[in-house]
């Protein structure tokens, strides 16, 4: 299929349906309102079910019923939809019923705004709701990856029987570019043995998340982390670019990533040791990959001499590139908030200095690279 | 049912086949046993169990999926009627009903509940009001009484303080999309024969596609009113029907021949 211009949302939206989608359940709410829109079309269209819910509480509801009803279900959202699911994440992930989320993630706290943000991390990756779990999140940088990972998303949740979260933020939602729509796939045509189908010729299926007794629910959770145990083994996604010798690597996911990129060819065309290295998944975050790099050595020394965390937040996947890296080389940061986007010169100028440190390592010039949130 | 088992003998009554046959962890003189049961024998009456699911909520009726044998799940607390309208649009030949109380369905998932029942979601629900929450241990719930006091109303309800009973039949009777909404009680024999016709007439309007029906069921707590069983049913009958009257607050045109014949 040729590649057309299509907008983040829209090819979002699209791409869920190609990937088998039966039921979508959503609730209005700017930067991912389009997505919304595109289905209430499209699925009724294809005698698939969609439905505007009257608020996200009642949508990741509605995306539960549906998935413990065997179908391949969705709904999406912004940052303050995000927070309304959590209650939601908690069952599903309890019940262990597929579940596709997609935050087009914008500015808070609160209301914030309906600028690209990247304000969530911590939310969907550590703290997706009450209880030991973690969703599997994915995060593009472009709409082609996004339509890609939309339809990897549905895989993944079938396979674990998790909820998978795909993280994209008011600019990959709101822009257009040229991609490829993925292929149709017919849809699922039985649903699996444990769905809620009525017990005709079988005993009864029960979905519930309580196990009111200990000693059951510690096992029950240690199945479940077992099961996180191997989705961290499997489902490390990542992308390396320029890293084979670079001595400063700039780690950055989604739009961040995207910009640093501008920056970082500059910086290559003039043959300046810069590289990135892209999680794609969130969680599992790709930790040891990132301290492979730190074991690097070229002349008997470590080869990286820094790491550069971009982020368009307070610095909230630093957190997880420290724990990664250690203390040996370090890191260091510049994020942008509130729906503030980094510009490609601001990453450059960063990079510039730490790079001319490398060189000639004074004191003054460490000194004058501290200003605040945008460089801990 | 009537079953023939020998030449003389006739059985009567009997475990219906959609109520699982283990012990509830209910408290002795608690009404769910009676809601359950006939609840379950409309469902065999029917010939519906293989095709139906349930959607219990939060609260003492949590663990429904225990006692009805037929496929269930358990919502969040207040969620049930979101959850089983995605279970009802992925199956719309399935029967779907939720089980809640009214902490359950007048306070936490009041919106919900109305959204379901305005967007004539084709499913049914059995309300236990029994005016406390009972789970947590006998707290003020948004159908407690005026005056009635509870573990967080130690003066009694101040309609001041907290505002008024809500009438959940009435309210939700008033929406397009409801096509059948009705409030029996189970403090007696003749009463739990009604509520049992209501809750099959109930079962029948989703059969029939019409829309979203409601069975609201005036129901005992003893443990949690600090009263003996008998006196709980008595309360019932005393001091809640006044402010809860039974009666047919929404029966669809569809479904009033029916409704005469099971006023009989």
């Amino acid at each position: 299929m040729p590649k057309q211009l299509l907008k983040g949302n829209v090819a979002i939206a699209e791409a869920a349906i190609r990937a088998g989608c039966e039921a979508y359940f959503g609730y209005p709410i700017t930067p991912q309102t389009e997505l919304l829109e595109h289905m209430s079309k499209r699925m009724i269209e294809l005698d698939r079910v969609f439905l505007q819910a009257e608020s996200e509480v009642a949508a990741i509801n509605m995306v539960y019923g549906a998935a413990a009803a065997g179908a391949r279900a969705m709904t999406s959202s912004s940052s303050p939809g995000i927070s309304l699911m959590q209650e939601g994440f908690s069952y599903i992930a309890g019940s262990e019923v597929p579940v596709v989320i997609v935050d087009v993630m914008r500015g808070g706290p609160g209301l914030g705004n309906i600028q690209p943000s990247q304000g969530d991390y911590n939310q969907v990756t550590k703290t997706a709701g009450h209880g030991d779990f973690h969703p599997i999140v994915l995060a593009p940088s472009t709409i082609q990856e996004a339509m890609d990972l939309t339809v990897l998303a549905f895989d993944l949740a079938d396979k674990y029987r998790t909820l998978v979260i795909m993280v994209a933020d008011g600019a990959i939602g709101q822009m257009m570019e040229p991609a490829e729509l993925p292929p149709m796939r017919p849809v699922r045509e039985k649903p699996p043995d444990w769905a809620l189908t009525g017990a005709a010729g079988r005993e009864k299926n029960i979905n519930t998340s309580i196990h009111m007794d200990a000693e059951s629910l510690e096992a029950f959770n240690q199945r479940l982390q077992q099961k996180l145990s191997l989705i961290q083994e499997n489902e490390i996604r990542y992308e390396e670019l320029f890293l084979n010798d670079a001595q400063l690597v700039i780690v950055a996911f989604g739009t961040a990533a995207r910009i640093a990129q501008s920056a970082i060819k500059r910086l290559r065309d003039e043959g300046l040791p810069v590289g990135l290295f892209r999680p794609i998944s969130l969680w599992p975050f790709p930790e040891r990959q990132l301290a492979d790099l730190v074991a690097r050595k070229a002349k008997g020394k470590p080869l990286v001499r820094s790491f550069l965390v971009v982020e368009m937040n307070a610095g909230q996947m630093l957190h997880d590139v420290r724990k990664a890296v250690g203390t040996q080389i370090p890191v260091k940061f510049l994020g942008r908030m509130g729906g503030v986007v980094p510009m490609p010169d601001e990453i450059e100028e960063q990079a510039r200095t730490l790079l001319a440190l490398f060189r000639e390592p004074k004191k003054h010039l460490l000194q004058e690279s501290g200003n605040g949130h945008r460089n801990r | 049912m009537v079953t023939a088992t020998a030449d003389h003998e006739e059985l009567v009554y009997q475990r219906p086949e959609a109520l699982s046959d283990i012990h509830t962890h209910y408290c002795p003189g608690c009404t769910h046993g009676t809601a359950h049961r006939i609840v379950a024998e409309v469902i065999d009456e029917l010939g519906i169990q293989e095709r139906t699911i349930l959607v219990a909520s939060v609260g003492c009726s949590v663990f429904a999926y225990n006692y009805f044998e037929v496929d269930s799940c358990e919502a969040a607390h207040g969620r049930a009627p979101a959850m089983a309208t995605g279970i009802k649009r992925i199956q719309p030949d399935k029967i779907v009903f939720t089980y809640q109380g009214d902490g359950d369905l007048a306070s936490i998932g009041m919106a919900e509940v109305i959204h379901a029942a305005g967007r004539g979601e084709n499913i049914t629900t059995i309300f236990i009001n029994n005016a406390i929450y009972g789970m947590t241990g006998g707290q003020m719930a948004p159908t407690s009484l005026l005056g009635q006091k509870t573990t967080s109303s130690p003066f009694g309800r101040d309609a001041k303080l907290a505002g008024f009973p809500m009438r959940m039949a009435e309210l939700l009777a008033n929406l397009p999309g409801t096509a059948y909404s009705v409030r029996r009680s189970l403090h007696d024999a003749r009463h739990v024969i009604q509520a049992k016709k209501a809750i099959r007439l109930a079962f029948e309007t989703q059969l029939a596609g019409l829309g979203y029906s409601l069975v609201e069921l005036l129901s005992s707590c003893p443990t949690n009113w600090g009263m003996t069983p008998a006196e709980a049913l008595a309360w019932v009958e005393k001091e809640m029907i006044d402010h809860y009257p039974l009666g047919d607050y929404k029966v669809a045109d569809e479904l009033k021949t029916q409704a005469r014949r099971g006023r009989k």
